[in-house]
């Protein structure tokens, strides 16, 4: 095996607390509370316990809705994540805390600050997954509306991270004052000036950097404009590209060719697929578990809500251990209220559900889980090591940004099985040796910083 | 007997804007956890009942240039205490009230149940949100809505919400979800929240007295209640003696930078000649919300001195741990504005 890429390479594991889903079973006895701080704790501590480098919070602007009602079935109600995450600063030492926050129906000005405040009240821990949003559905909460075309949704964000830099970067590195005449030397903060197509802004930083320089910038797109936003500004990227071995490759050698394209270094960011780990004592077993979990997320409710989005119409009152419904789907408009569930084909999508299910004789939640996102790997502690070292030292991604399927304790197999494992081949740290989370990601400065 | 509850500003190194000569600390550590940890936690040892955290969008006028979010410093001492209440500053005229109503009830389940917001209008640039100037009669009335609309989104979620219906497989009842469709004159709101209802109902909203139309607690500059919020509370800047008598701490400081006169009285002496004025207006308003002028000389006197003196003649009590605010306060916890209505 010593032909590999990378072979020193070294995993790290994120751990994402989803909070809006179907894949964090709820109906479980042992499901705790989704909003009581106490459940989140518990998660953060056991990542850092597992020497994970980040707990990484969603965000979604709206509650989600199918066919115009509040979408009841899945799990909905969480924290604002940079509020959340200063409370869990408190309670952790090292571990990253990681916000998504969006740049529509933000302000450059106060997002930038209230990174900063989390990035230094954690000592250097921060980070950003930014996102976008267009759709006017999620404008009905805010001020201006949906005011944003769907082309320019980036445009916007890419300037907002450059705002953003301007501001971490507005204090000088030895701003307190020598003489102590003045609380800070005088000059040592510059103002901001933004003037482009989507800011008119003159900002005063408030706060310095923190250890780490700037919070670490995470980007979840996958559209070809959303890839070459992430070569261009991100230092991690949270994929879904993350069950297949030659799947991950392929989208890591294409960012990487991004990234060198944008002029960076080829090892200037991070791919943390996100991914679901079931474990268990046998292959048999943990294959068992998953079918197990996999019942439990996509309940008889959650399968007709999911062929109704398919077929465009409601389904709630079929019989989900039956067959597909013999009409066909109509078309409808997109509004964006299930998030970034996007039907594209629905006839495409329906032949091929149609296709499956005949051919391995599936109900209609058969089908649902047969053909769902493949989220997961399931397998014993040692064989999930000898894969996952095999993928990062491939140079397949650098790790996984990990979603328990149970709240609070689904995370305690992987710190308590899986990481002695990993360690045993080296591909996992045996201490932080690092404080930041910049350190723990062994990434380089912020760009506009070297 | 009546008794007083006690608030105290704890922003920066103190109310005067040169205090941070005086701090036990350089520039640099203000910006830090371990003196946000560390003054929270004083507060919270010397018995005061709230906390509250300016904040603005900008650096202070004058004194210190650099200041953390007050969600923020809120939200991270609020694992770290157990009885005092937490009141960011928040403002109201450019911010986005969806955002502000989901950072409090956070705060509020981080906190279980001990947050407050201090409504602020007009003490932001409009250059920094670039947004159009509001001036004038538009504070109040973006004060007023952001107020309504996170109101109305906490109730936006009835208080069981989500049921976990395992037989009929919801997790939520549509029918205690809420569309608020607020429409005020500058802007609309939807709703429901992504944040579930907060565990005292409401925050406790505080203002400035005739900011907005009904406040839980009303601040005031004159020692009188007003008619229009349950709780009056009045604001009183104090310099105390330490080794140092009052006056020339505050000269010292003076000679520096002048302290603003802000229309908040001003009490500058003895610990026992504050006990006794607090003592006093034990009756006349329900609270006040002390400016010490130096955090780091002043809390430690009020810590020793003052506010062992009001819980021994009963003018003050000590929260109790685990209490919410609300309880802290007298306050009832909000019916649902939606549910009362159906």
């Amino acid at each position: 095996m010593s032909e590999y890429p990378f072979p020193g390479a070294q995993l790290h594991f994120g751990v994402f607390f989803q909070g809006v889903n179907h894949w964090t079973i709820w109906s479980h006895p042992d499901s705790g509370s989704q909003i009581d701080f106490a459940s989140f704790r518990r998660v953060a501590q056991t990542a850092e316990r597992g020497l994970f480098d980040a707990f990484f919070l969603g965000e979604g602007l709206r509650l989600r809705e199918s066919g115009g009602k509040i979408h009841d079935l899945d799990i909905a109600g969480r924290p604002d994540a940079i509020t959340q995450l200063s409370a869990l600063a408190a309670v952790t030492d090292r571990i990253g805390l990681v916000a998504t926050q969006n740049t529509t129906y933000n302000e450059p000005a106060d997002l930038a600050r209230r990174l900063s405040g989390l990035d230094l009240l954690s000592g250097g821990r921060a980070g950003w997954n930014v996102v976008t949003t267009d759709n006017a559905w999620t404008g009905e909460n805010f001020r201006r509306g949906g005011y944003l075309d769907h082309a320019d949704r980036y445009v916007r964000a890419g300037l907002f991270v450059e705002a953003a830099r301007a501001i971490w970067d507005g204090w000088a590195h030895d701003w307190p004052a020598a003489d102590g005449s003045t609380w800070a030397r005088p000059g040592a903060v510059t103002p901001v000036r933004v003037q482009n197509a989507q800011f008119d802004v003159e900002i005063i930083p408030t706060l310095p950097r923190s250890p780490q320089g700037h919070p670490v910038l995470f980007q979840a797109g996958d559209s070809p404009a959303g890839r070459d936003f992430g070569a261009s500004y991100a230092e991690v990227i949270f994929s879904a590209h993350g069950a297949d071995f030659d799947d991950a490759l392929a989208f890591a050698n294409d960012l990487r060719a991004r990234l060198v394209a944008a002029g960076r270094p080829a090892d200037d960011l991070r791919i943390l697929p996100g991914t679901e780990i079931v474990i268990a004592d046998t292959e048999e077993e943990a294959e068992e578990k998953q079918r197990w979990i996999r019942l439990q997320q996509v309940t008889p409710a959650t399968a007709l809500a999911i062929a109704s989005q398919v077929w465009g119409f409601d389904l709630s009152d079929r019989d989900a251990d039956g067959p597909l419904p013999s009409e066909d789907p109509v078309e409808v408009e997109e509004t964006g209220e299930m998030g970034s569930r996007r039907w594209t084909d629905r006839r495409a999508i329906a032949a091929r559900w149609r296709e499956v299910a005949e051919a391995e004789k599936l109900s209609l939640r058969e089908t649902v889980i047969r053909l769902g996102p493949q989220r997961g790997h399931a397998g014993t502690p040692s064989g999930l090591a000898d894969k996952f070292a095999h993928w990062v030292r491939s140079g397949a991604i650098d790790g996984f940004n990990v979603s328990p399927y149970l709240i609070p304790d689904g995370l305690d197999d992987i710190v308590d099985r899986l990481v002695p494992e990993l360690q045993d081949r080296g591909v996992y740290r045996t201490e932080y040796t690092g404080t930041t989370l910049r350190e723990h990601l062994g990434l380089r400065p912020p760009l506009t910083r070297r | 007997m009546t008794v007083l509850h006690l608030a105290v500003e704890l922003d920066g190194d103190g109310a005067h804007p040169a205090a941070w000569r005086r701090a036990q600390h350089g520039p640099s550590e203000l910006l830090t956890a371990r003196r946000t940890e560390r003054v929270a936690r004083r507060a919270e040892n010397a018995g005061f009942t709230l906390a509250t955290f300016d904040d603005a969008i900008t650096p202070p006028g004058a004194g210190p240039l650099g200041r953390i979010g007050a969600v923020e410093r809120a939200a991270f001492v609020a694992p770290l205490t157990t009885s005092i209440g937490l009141a960011p500053v928040v403002a109201t005229t450019y911010t986005e009230p969806f955002h502000v109503a989901s950072q409090l009830a956070s705060l509020d389940h981080a906190s279980l149940g001990r947050a407050g917001w201090v409504v602020a209008a007009g003490t932001e640039p409009h250059r920094a949100w670039g947004r159009p100037p509001v001036t004038g009669d538009g504070l109040a009335r973006e004060a007023r809505d952001a107020v309504t609309v996170a109101r109305d989104l906490f109730d936006s979620w009835g208080d069981d919400a989500a049921i976990r219906d395992v037989t009929t497989g919801r997790y939520l009842d549509r029918a205690q979800l809420h569309y608020i469709d607020f429409v005020g004159e500058t802007y609309s709101v939807k709703g429901p929240a992504i944040v579930p209802r907060p565990p005292q109902g409401h925050v406790v909203v505080i203002a400035p007295h005739g900011l907005i139309p009904d406040p839980d607690v009303a601040l005031v500059t004159t020692p009188q209640r007003v008619p229009d919020a349950p709780l009056t509370f009045l604001e009183l800047e104090v310099a105390l003696d330490t080794d140092v008598p009052a006056e020339e701490r505050l000269a010292a400081l003076d000679a520096h930078t002048p302290w603003p006169r802000t229309g908040r009285p001003r009490h500058v002496g003895s610990a026992e000649s504050l006990v006794e004025r607090l003592r006093g207006l034990a009756g006349t308003v329900d609270g006040v919300r002390l400016h010490p002028l130096v955090l780091d000389e002043d809390l430690p006197v009020l810590s020793a001195r003052v506010l062992p003196a009001l819980f021994e003649s009963r003018t003050a009590t000590r929260p109790r741990a685990g209490a919410s605010l609300r309880t802290t306060l007298g306050l009832p916890r909000p019916a649902n504005r939606f549910e009362v209505a159906s």
